[in-house]
């Protein structure tokens, strides 16, 4: 067995999920290759050479791939993946977008979301917003896996010396280009990977009350800010602060929901996280059954009296 | 231009899903079906594409079983023009659905598929993509805004650091975001309108696609159960908690 791990990265670094893949890949078995493929991104290669248990590190570079589009990336994976048995990316928005594309072109079933390897064939992954998890067999030559990255332990940073194989690559199917790029930039850990993640949901009220009760808090934690469906769809966040089925998983060490109800499509996204506090005025609240520490109270006096008592 | 929406039949997602006693699915009898959310939303912006003069033609695309024709009637009556059901008792993977969808494509000849992004039972997250793979066409998923020209449309993507807008050239695969849009309700006149709208119901075989799974079910089951936690008086036990109890902070 052979497996194709696809970095994450921005062409500066590799994302934290890339190790969490791999961990993924090594509890398949075999040998690991892992593919940074981006424009100018060496150094992302460079550094992926000491993470444990890679062999070996494709590089591609391609101005084409700057951002990476999905008809790009996937008709370059494509040309790569032919002698492996397995293909690996992470769950991301954007492996979930140009994954599907290489699936079909090889005419394979994908698997989505794993969350464990049950054999180098078999593997669970949560369906109906994680309420259950089905595990699946499949009889495909090569199988093509996106993975739950907090479902896995990453792999050591360092203690690895793989060898790098520079690779060159072509493709630019021209069907799209990015016109804009509205990255918002914070200096605060990436949702995804944070220790501590101080989500909001509706019970906020205003984008106002959002920022002034729970940035004090957040910046005491040295948290990842996150936010319910409501609390983004009534414009308090951006979108990218969505935890749940249909935004980000998220498995902090600590998760704080403070004004969320706790609906199915919320608590699939963060039930995993090591320790949850629910701060909700409504003491039937949903979130209280999943919380560890359950405080029924008012947001507006909790809230400041927490981060004040930090 | 025409227009085509692929539609899914899914437990509601009010409901909690439960698996099956023996594990072998999950339990489906008796429960509310709907429409797929994100196809409420993919129907709702080729409507009002359509109302914006943009479209002149949906079509409105099922594949399941028999009762997938309440789903399309649903997407009738919000206003699609007329319905497709590739009827089939066969469990669909997303792959199967794509290709199915690739016939339909090449017979219908439409400009664009708006697809919602995923479906709410399996979350898997692929049609769309695969049916552009197929067809070697562009796609634009997670879209949060459509704007629609004759030879492309620009297409602003919910991604994991914020937004990003494409330019992808037409016929394309679009597939949609919770905030596209906030679907309408069907109203009555419309149901009753929809009785009459054509509904053309195929077989996988006539679409000489063979939809047989690659991928074996082995079960289905609870995922690991959180253990119960406290309720905590004030602030106060709360950092203790946390501090010496969890020792997270
Ligand atoms: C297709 C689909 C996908 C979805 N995907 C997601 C997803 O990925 N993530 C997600 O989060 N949701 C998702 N949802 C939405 C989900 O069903 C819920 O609607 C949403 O999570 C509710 O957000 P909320 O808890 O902030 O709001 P509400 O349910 O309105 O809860 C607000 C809470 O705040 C409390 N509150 C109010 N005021 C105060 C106060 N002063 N002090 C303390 N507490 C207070 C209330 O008691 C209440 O419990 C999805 C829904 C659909 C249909």
């Amino acid at each position: 067995m052979t497996i194709l791990v696809v970095a994450e990265h921005d062409n500066q670094h590799l994302k934290a999920a890339t190790r969490h893949v791999l961990a993924a890949a090594q509890a398949i078995g075999g040998e690991v290759h892992l593919l940074v493929a981006g424009q100018h991104c060496a150094a992302v290669a460079e550094a992926a050479r000491a993470l444990s248990g890679v062999a070996c590190v494709l590089l591609v570079e391609n101005d084409a791939l700057e951002s990476a589009g999905a008809e790009c990336m996937a008709d370059l994976v494509l040309s790569l993946v032919h002698d492996y048995t397995h293909l690996l990316a992470a769950a991301s928005a954007s492996g979930k977008n140009w994954m599907p594309r290489v699936a079909a072109l090889l005419d394979v079933a994908q698997l989505s979301d794993i969350v464990r390897v049950d054999a180098p064939d078999t593997f669970t992954r949560p369906i109906y917003a994680g309420s259950v998890w089905a595990t699946v067999r499949s009889e495909d030559t090569i199988k093509v896996i996106t993975v739950r990255a907090t479902a896995f332990e990453a792999v050591a940073e360092t203690g690895g010396s793989a060898r790098l194989q520079k690779v060159d690559a072509t493709s630019d199917a021209g069907l799209s280009r990015r016109t804009h790029l509205a990255l918002n930039d914070s200096s605060r850990p990436e949702l995804e990977s944070a220790r501590v993640v101080v989500s909001g949901g509706r019970g906020l009220g205003s984008a106002e009350r959002f920022s002034a009760l729970l940035e004090p808090l957040a910046d005491k934690l040295n948290a990842a800010l996150g936010a319910s469906r409501a609390a983004v769809d009534s414009g308090y966040v951006s979108n990218d602060y969505q935890v749940g089925q249909t935004g980000k998983i998220v498995a902090p060490d600590l998760y704080i929901a403070v004004g969320i109800s706790g609906a199915i499509q919320h608590l699939a996204g963060m039930k995993a996280s090591r320790v949850i506090v629910a701060i909700n005025k409504d003491p039937d609240a949903p979130i209280f059954a999943v919380a560890d520490y359950g405080l029924v109270g008012d947001l507006n006096q909790v809230v400041p009296e927490l981060t004040s008592a930090l | 231009m025409k227009v085509l929406v692929p539609v899914k039949r899914v437990l509601d997602y009010n409901i909690k899903a439960r698996p099956k006693a023996d594990g072998s699915g999950v339990e489906l009898s008796g429960l509310k079906m709907s429409m797929n959310p994100f196809d409420e939303i993919a129907m709702e912006a080729a409507i009002r594409l359509k109302e914006a003069g943009q479209v002149s033609e949906i079509i409105a695309i099922s594949c399941g079983t028999q009762a997938c024709q309440e789903t399309l009637r649903t997407a009738l009556a919000l206003g699609a023009d007329r319905a497709v059901l590739v009827e089939t008792d066969e469990a669909l993977q997303p792959l199967a659905v794509a290709k199915l969808l690739k016939v339909l494509v090449l017979r219908e000849q439409p400009r664009l598929v708006i697809c919602g992004k995923q479906a709410i039972d399996d979350d898997a997250n692929q049609t769309g993509q695969m049916l552009a793979a197929l067809l070697g066409w562009a796609q634009a998923t997670f879209a949060s805004r459509i704007e629609l020209g004759t030879d492309h449309a620009s297409v602003t993507r919910e991604i994991d650091g914020g937004l990003e807008t494409l330019s992808i050239t037409l016929p394309a695969v679009i597939t949609t975001d919770l905030r596209l849009n906030e679907p309408r309700y069907a109203t009555l006149p419309n149901i009753m309108k929809a009785k009459k709208k054509p509904l053309e119901t195929l077989t996988p075989a006539d679409l000489g696609v063979d939809v047989t799974s690659r991928l074996t079910l082995l079960k289905v089951a609870e995922p690991p159960a959180r253990q119960g936690g406290i309720k905590v008086n004030d602030v106060a036990e709360l950092l203790d908690k946390l501090k010496n109890e969890a020792k997270v902070i």
